[in-house]
């Protein structure tokens, strides 16, 4: 086990160093220049020069690679072009409402998708069946912006259950703050549960035809049981790989969302810089979002050994 | 009173009759054996009295353990008898246990689940089971995982599972159809043993006639859904009553007779080949380790000459195939076939690729199922330079056809609408349209039933006449390969430990391994010599 998870780990530093790399070449080659961006095309020949080299954009590639990931690597991930504030503080505000927004979307999907995916698989074409997968097709044909709105004139304007939208910071509490992540969190969660339910279903209806759930029948267990016991488990490797791609979607793709919503958060952050060609920022969200991904996907291998002994003693 | 009967039991799956009016009686102690060839029922038979058909499953008739109707049992009652009155053990050992749990749980589940004991016990009788199946604690802890053992070693599992709890009644279906023979020898004694000493009765299910020969009380045999002959197993051996179990019989021993091989001129040259598998490296900066598959292995196939290759799962045999035909380059050693070698550089050696066909052992996986028959036998056309066009290309394809026992108008159908049997001549008829020098058959009776692998081999026996076919034929089946091969190769580990004539090799043995092998196989007793 403690090999697996080394052989998975190294795999992951190379990872990052490649998507580092590859990230830093891709916003070099991208045209225009912040720098007379944002003093506009009247600028000075030597006002220019002087931004740059404020800005550190003067040195060569691999000195200004270096001094990027070497700066990442003691939190300094350098200073906004626009808004000439560190980008580690304005990552870590943002952070703060996307990661537990991620978390939290990702904990009520499981939990809507896990009952729904069993249900229907121990109903096979039955009418229980039957509505798990309309209201999964439904789930994902509908766009989570009109989730949104939905709730929102439900629960925000008719029921006066939460606000609309804003954040109100974790300053007044774990629980206002999480009170006012809810709807959006319902909104992001609802199509990924629809998904998650589908792939549970269809990989528990694969395990119950296999041999030893048989087996397990002609022990004297009854469906239910068998299900349980010798199902879920065994479903759960094809689970485990949706929900590690749902969480990197979470954190980053909810853009959509938090403009409904009026959040804070990194999407909107990213979204922000790129209208500014603000590429220091730019170029550190999307680092960390690779950073999240590869980590996430990581953790999702450990899981994977954990489920399933096989891996464990492959390595 | 019998343990187990069975009366005018008929079972029909959403309205189609899958069984009918089967009858079968098992006492205590005795072993009953069901066969017959595939679709005959006897699996069913065995499901119906788990009561555990496939959905959509009516049933009639009435099916008493110790007295009581199953039939009339609800399903919490079934689960309740499941497992601790009526055992079961599968066909398949490798996929029959769930990868994700010990062998220790899987057998206390068993146990716990009948809530026959508490914990501690549980765990102490599941150690027991498993010692009396052959693995004892010491060396197979209850920590141990399914993909840590052997076929073999699985199926004693299962069986410890199926015994746990002392059933009255043991179910076996195909138990050892999936293993090697010396497995298999060792499973069946170690079935025989369970029942003298639980006195269980034994359900057992198989198409093997010379494992029922061997093992069986009372046979019965069925087909279609219906029994058609059954009878104490020395009396229905002596005197066979209906047509359909003395064909099975007459089928399972089948002999053909070959033709004189024609010249002795080498065809396939095998010398010193080595063939090595990387595994993974044991820490990061070890060497990397390897796995011989094949190990210096020499022997020459002249051509018209029919050779067989026998050995247990994991010997080299597929190894072998696949590098006689170029599919994988070997670690040193040459393969040199009409004197040329199969492997030039790092390529295969496309001139001697197209002397060369192969026949696999699935007639279900074996083709694609949306292409037509025409295009499918006409596959190795690509091989050829100039690939026969128009009407000479159909007339090869009907001539193919015919040749193998099918129509010309087979050409145009899929291959779903063709039988097992028919798949495999297709098959052959793919192998045999571009008049390859050499033929493998890897298996390629092994997947059939009795009576078609009868037919199969009277077609094979039939091309060596009309087309002096040489090949190369590999088989676990022992019988197989004595009645159709002139020479045949004993592969263990990865080296041939004994070749010679077949008919010499398999009468008198000089290797050990070899003579293991035949005393492993089960025999058909010859028809009518059986003592009364």
């Amino acid at each position: 086990m403690l090999r697996y998870a080394l052989k998975r780990l190294i795999s992951l530093l190379v990872s990052l160093s490649v998507a580092s790399v590859v990230i830093f070449a891709v916003i070099e080659v991208a045209p225009g220049d912040p720098a007379s961006f944002m003093l506009g095309v009247n600028a000075q020949e030597d006002t220019l020069a002087a931004l740059r080299s404020e800005l550190g954009l003067d040195g060569s590639k691999m000195q200004r690679y270096f001094n990027w990931v070497g700066g990442m690597l003691v939190g300094d991930f350098g200073t906004s072009y626009t808004y000439r504030t560190p980008v580690s503080q304005m990552i870590a505000d943002r952070m703060w409402v996307s990661l537990p927004l991620a978390l939290y979307a990702l904990m009520l999907s499981t939990l809507i998708a896990f009952p729904a995916g069993i249900y229907a698989a121990a109903r096979r074409g039955k009418p229980g069946d039957l509505a798990v997968m309309g209201a999964t097709q439904l789930g994902i044909a509908v766009p989570n912006f009109w989730f949104a709105m939905m709730l929102v004139l439900i629960f925000a304007i008719n029921l006066r259950w939460f606000n609309a939208g804003g954040f109100v910071g974790w300053g007044e509490g774990v629980l206002p703050g999480l009170h006012s992540l809810t709807l959006p969190a319902v909104a992001l969660a609802l199509p990924q549960a629809a998904i998650l339910a589908r792939v549970m279903r269809s990989a528990l209806l694969d395990i119950l035809s296999e041999d030893f759930m048989r087996t397990a029948r002609a022990k004297g267990l009854s469906r239910r049981q068998a299900l349980w016991r010798h199902g879920v488990r065994n479903a759960l490797i094809p689970v485990l790989t949706i929900i590690g791609l749902q969480f990197s979607f979470l954190l980053a793709g909810s853009i959509i969302i938090e403009q409904v919503f009026y959040l804070p958060g990194l999407g909107r952050l990213v979204f922000q810089a790129i209208s500014a060609r603000d590429l220091i920022v730019v170029e550190s969200v999307v680092m960390l979002l690779v950073f999240a991904v590869i980590t996430v996907n990581f953790l999702v291998d450990l899981a994977y050994a954990a489920v399933d002994p096989r891996l464990r003693s492959r390595s | 009173m019998s343990l187990l009967q069975i009366e005018n039991l008929s079972l029909t799956i959403h309205g189609a009759l899958i069984l009918k009016q089967v009858n079968l009686t098992i006492d205590p102690g005795q072993i009953v054996a069901v066969t017959g060839e595939s679709g005959s029922g006897k699996s069913m038979t065995a499901l119906a009295v788990m009561q555990l058909p496939p959905n959509g499953a009516e049933m009639d008739g009435t099916i008493r353990l110790g007295g009581q109707d199953l039939l009339t049992r609800s399903e919490v009652e079934m689960c309740a008898l499941r497992g601790a009155s009526i055992g079961m053990v599968f066909q398949e050992p490798m996929t029959a246990l769930n990868p994700v749990k010990t062998i220790g749980d899987q057998v206390m589940e068993t146990i716990l689940i009948h809530k026959a004991m508490t914990l501690t016990p549980a765990r102490a009788r599941a150690e027991e089971v498993l010692t009396r199946v052959g693995l004892p604690s010491d060396r197979f802890p209850l920590s141990r995982y399914p993909h840590e053992l052997s076929g073999g070693q699985r199926q004693r599992v299962v069986i410890a599972m199926a015994i746990a709890l002392r059933p009255k009644l043991l179910i076996a279906d195909e138990p050892t159809t999936a293993l090697d023979v010396t497995t298999q020898a060792q499973i069946l004694d170690l079935l025989k043993g369970l029942v003298r000493e639980y006195d269980m009765g034994l359900l057992m299910i198989t198409h093997d006639l010379a494992v029922v020969a061997d093992m069986a009380d009372q046979i019965t045999v069925m087909r279609q859904g219906e029994v058609v002959e059954s009878g104490p197993t020395r009396h229905l051996l002596h005197n066979m009553q209906h047509p359909y179990t003395r064909m099975l019989f007459e089928a399972s021993g089948h002999q053909v007779t070959l033709p004189e091989p024609a010249q002795s001129h080498p065809l396939l040259e095998v010398n010193q080949v080595v063939r090595d598998y990387r595994l993974p490296r044991k820490g990061l900066l070890d060497a990397p380790r390897h796995h011989r598959a094949v190990d210096g292995v020499s022997f020459t196939l002249n051509r018209g000459e029919r050779l067989g290759l026998v050995g247990e799962s994991g010997c080299g045999k597929s190894t072998l195939t696949k590098a006689i035909l170029g599919l994988e380059e070997v670690q040193s050693g040459q393969i040199l076939l009409d004197g040329q070698p199969v492997f030039t550089g790092h390529k295969p050696n496309l001139a001697v690729r197209k002397k060369m066909q192969v026949v696999f052992q699935d007639p279900y996986g074996s083709f694609n199922p949306r292409h037509r028959v025409a295009r499918l036998i006409t596959e190795p056309f690509h091989l050829l330079e100039t690939p026969p066009t128009g009407s000479e290309r159909q007339d090869r394809i009907a001539e193919m056809l015919v040749a193998v026992g099918l129509g010309p108008d087979d050409a145009g159908k899929y291959i779903h609408e063709f039988s097992g049997g028919q798949r495999q001549r297709i098959a052959i008829a793919r192998a045999l349209i571009i008049r390859p020098e050499l033929i493998l058959f890897d298996e390629a009776v092994s997947a059939l039933d009795v009576s078609v692998r009868a037919q199969i081999l009277d077609l094979l026996a039939e091309l060596c006449e009309a087309y002096d076919l040489t090949y190369l034929f590999i088989s676990h089946d022992l019988s197989v390969v004595h009645t159709i091969t002139d020479r045949v190769l004993v592969m263990q580990s990865g080296r041939i430990v004994e070749q010679g004539e077949t008919d010499q090799v398999f009468t008198t043995p000089k290797h050990p391994y070899t003579q293991t092998l035949i005393a492993a196989a089960p025999r058909l007793p010859e028809l009518g010599k059986v003592p009364a």
